[in-house]
């Protein structure tokens, strides 16, 4: 009896060191940092490679990120080549073996979900293409939920000890996600039938579930900024039919933009493209909230 | 829209299923398994002459300068993927044309680690040596049409060499990177050795960010080498000269040589957001100790002597790009030799002359200013404008102007920091 109870505060004590060692989570970008700490709590210790004012397409392997990369036990980025200018790269330098491509330790988000804008053609003549297909999955909350279905069950291959605590949280965040989802298709319904110009396909998804026509691209082919020439096309366009707003991020330049508006008279909403992008958006429910309220003000 | 959460939740289960291996799916630029990549690279350009020499540095690998006129550069071939859960492959050839004759270079071909742990990685094969900043960096990647005076004054263009290559990665938040390479040590600036294993290198590296916008690298490097024979004479392109006629053998035996360095780089971006601005300061300081037995044959006449060098090197440059798509870049170039020639026997040539045609006599310092303005139109071109002045510290100064495109084709590629 006596050895039992001992035997028990041994494992107990064992179990609360175990449990102290949080999964050190390198994200790549801050929806998927803020995904998996939703998910997992106070059990993940999660890092975001990028910030909401940043580009994940163009920046490098710095120090500082191989830095955190060789630490990792589980890498959540978005794949569907949105990193592949510098993470092939990291995650070679980083000597760490728990985040190679076979290991549980490598989640891609865009990998579990199906993608838009897969092209039929591979040919750079049309612009730097993801094969693919559009890697910004989490502007559609349906995806959203596949995708912490898929990270819950990594994060429990990763510490089945505390398989309850992430199933808990899981069903914990499907059930706010979806009530949230339901209030923001009521608030969106007017956006359904509008038409915008976008810079780069960023918000395919977004405007898919939404229900909001893509009439043109800023960039004249993707990835390439826009040229005086192509925004007279733009000009044009924007003359001949009935376009309600511009969308860009506040991480884009905006010149282009503001030119055409100005032109025009078509009002640009510059917008927050992930965690981070305002001082409200601090969570995936809040940066929704804060783009749907965007989207719907009266400009 | 229940209808919709039902349909979500049908995905979720048919994902959950199945294994993580099979849902990671893949990052890299091409259904193509390897991945493949061409680097395209030509120019023009107006030069007053060819024949790179450099008073005081006896010239080996790459070391040169380019034709006159119309000319291809380094046109790249690389092949590279996982070649199984373990191992990493990689190689690249450059296919250079010249003279009327096309050459197939190999630069590099190596296989790495992938699953060591613990931040260990090896390197195994022909590879650029860890050591300096721009040594690692293949030169359609540099901000230049042509490497800094130091690096073809002290390597022939790069240090590479085949052995192996062991590094550390240390698991803290500041960056350090340490490595070791053992290679054959027969490459520039090594030479011939029996052993075919006396190359050695070591390097570390550390580096952080200041804020959201700025980060930085440091390293510091260190090579040496043992040698029987090394012979001078550079890759000169398009530089065959008349002169060259008669036999000359000019080499060094029983050589020692050693270089240590320092580097650093500095990068800002507002935010961290490269695309729109960005700013580039970036420096490296080499010195090189050599010693080794000098010989000279022209023909009949021959010299020799004891040769004790010492010379430093170094190079200062910045690249501003001030609006999306258009970079400009400034850099200095400066190489200092201290050598010093004893016990010389002439049979037939005096010690001037010696000095002079050995390319052990040191002159006036060498150095170079070069200005550059390129545009990239997409991720994948780059045409570039670029004037360097040219003062090897003996002649008049050489003023080049390079016209270059550098194009690539294929697998997206990811450069280091």
């Amino acid at each position: 009896m006596k050895l039992s109870l001992s035997m028990i505060t041994l494992v107990l004590v064992f179990m609360s060191a175990h449990a102290s060692a949080a999964l050190r989570v390198f994200t790549c970008e801050p929806e998927w940092q803020s995904l998996v700490e939703t998910l997992g709590g106070e059990h993940v210790k999660a890092f975001s490679a990028t910030t909401a004012f940043q580009d994940p397409h163009y920046i490098e392997a710095r120090p500082s990120l191989i830095a955190k990369a060789r630490r990792a036990d589980l890498l959540v980025c978005t794949g569907a080549e949105l990193e592949i200018g510098w993470l092939p790269v990291l995650m070679r330098q980083s000597g760490n073996a728990k985040i190679q491509p076979d290991e549980p330790g490598y989640f891609l988000a865009a990998a579990q979900v199906d993608r838009i804008d897969i092209p039929e053609e591979l040919d750079r003549s049309h612009g730097d293409l993801h094969a693919s297909g559009n890697p910004h999955v989490h502007w559609d909350p349906y995806r959203i939920i596949t995708i912490a279905k898929a990270l819950t069950n990594r994060l429990i291959m990763l510490d089945k000890e505390n398989t309850t605590h992430y199933e808990a949280r899981l069903e914990n965040f499907e059930s706010q996600w979806t009530q949230a989802v339901t209030q923001w298709e009521a608030n969106a319904s007017q956006l359904k039938g509008s038409n915008v110009i976008v810079y780069h396909k960023n918000w395919g998804y977004l405007l898919n579930w939404l229900g909001i026509n893509t009439v043109a691209d800023l960039e004249p082919k993707s990835g390439i900024p826009p040229t005086s020439a192509h925004l007279a096309k733009l000009l044009e366009i924007a003359r001949t039919s009935k376009i309600d707003f511009i969308m860009i991020t506040n991480y884009q330049d905006d010149k282009g933009a503001q030119w055409l508006s100005k032109k025009s008279g078509i009002p640009v909403k510059t917008l927050p493209f992930t965690v981070g992008g305002t001082k409200d958006a601090t969570n995936l429910f809040t940066l929704y909230n804060a783009i749907i309220k965007a989207l719907t003000r009266e400009t | 829209m229940k209808l919709k959460i039902i349909a979500a939740t049908v995905a979720i289960t048919a994902v959950s299923t199945s294994s993580y291996a099979q849902s990671t799916g893949k990052i890299t630029g091409t259904e193509f398994n390897p991945a493949i990549s061409l680097i395209l690279d030509g120019r023009y350009t107006d030069i007053d002459s060819s024949e790179l020499e450099l008073p005081g540095f006896q010239l080996g690998g790459e070391a040169g300068l380019p034709e006159n006129g119309f000319s291809t550069g380094h046109n790249e071939l690389s092949i590279s993927a996982n070649i199984d859960d373990k191992f990493y492959g990689f190689m690249t050839s450059a296919i250079v044309h010249e003279a009327g004759e096309t050459e197939f270079e190999l630069e590099e071909a190596y296989i790495e680690t992938l699953k060591l742990g613990s931040g260990f990685t090896i390197k195994a094969g022909h590879f650029f040596s860890g050591a300096g900043y721009l040594n690692g960096i293949h030169d359609h990647a540099h901000d230049f049409t042509d490497r800094p005076l130091v690096y073809d004054a002290f390597f022939g263009g790069h240090l590479v060499d085949t052995g192996l290559q062991a590094r550390w990665l240390a698991p803290t938040d500041l960056f350090l990177n340490i490595g070791a390479e053992v290679t054959r040590g027969t490459e520039f600036p090594g030479g011939d050795n029996e052993d075919g294993n006396n190359g050695l290198a070591f390097f570390a590296k550390t580096g952080g960010d200041i804020g959201d916008s700025s980060s930085w690298q440091l390293g510091v490097s260190f090579y040496e080498s043992e040698f029987d024979v090394r012979e001078a004479g550079g890759h000169h392109h398009g530089g065959h000269g008349d002169e060259e006629e008669e036999a000359v053998d000019n080499e060094l035996l029983d050589g020692d040589v050693n270089v240590t360095g320092i580097d650093f780089v500095y990068k800002w971006a507002p935010n961290g957001n490269s695309k729109k601005k960005n700013f580039k300061l970036q420096a490296e300081y080499f010195v090189k100790n050599e010693t080794a037995e000098a010989e000279f044959v022209e023909g009949e006449a021959s010299a020799e002597a004891s040769y004790d060098g010492e010379q430093t090197g170094f190079y200062v440059q910045a690249i501003y790009q001030f609006m999306p798509a258009w970079r400009v870049g400034l850099r200095y170039d400066q190489l200092e030799a201290d050598n010093t020639t004893t016990d010389f026997i002439g049979g037939g040539v005096e010690e001037e002359e010696f000095l002079e045609e050995s390319g052990l006599g040191a002159e006036d310092d060498p150095t170079k200013t070069s200005l550059m303005v390129d545009y990239s139109p997409s991720h994948f071109s780059r045409i570039r404008l670029q004037f360097s002045d040219l003062d090897n510290g003996h002649e008049e100064s050489n003023d080049i102007i390079t016209l270059q495109y550098i194009m690539s084709l294929g697998t997206h590629g990811a450069h280091t920091f």
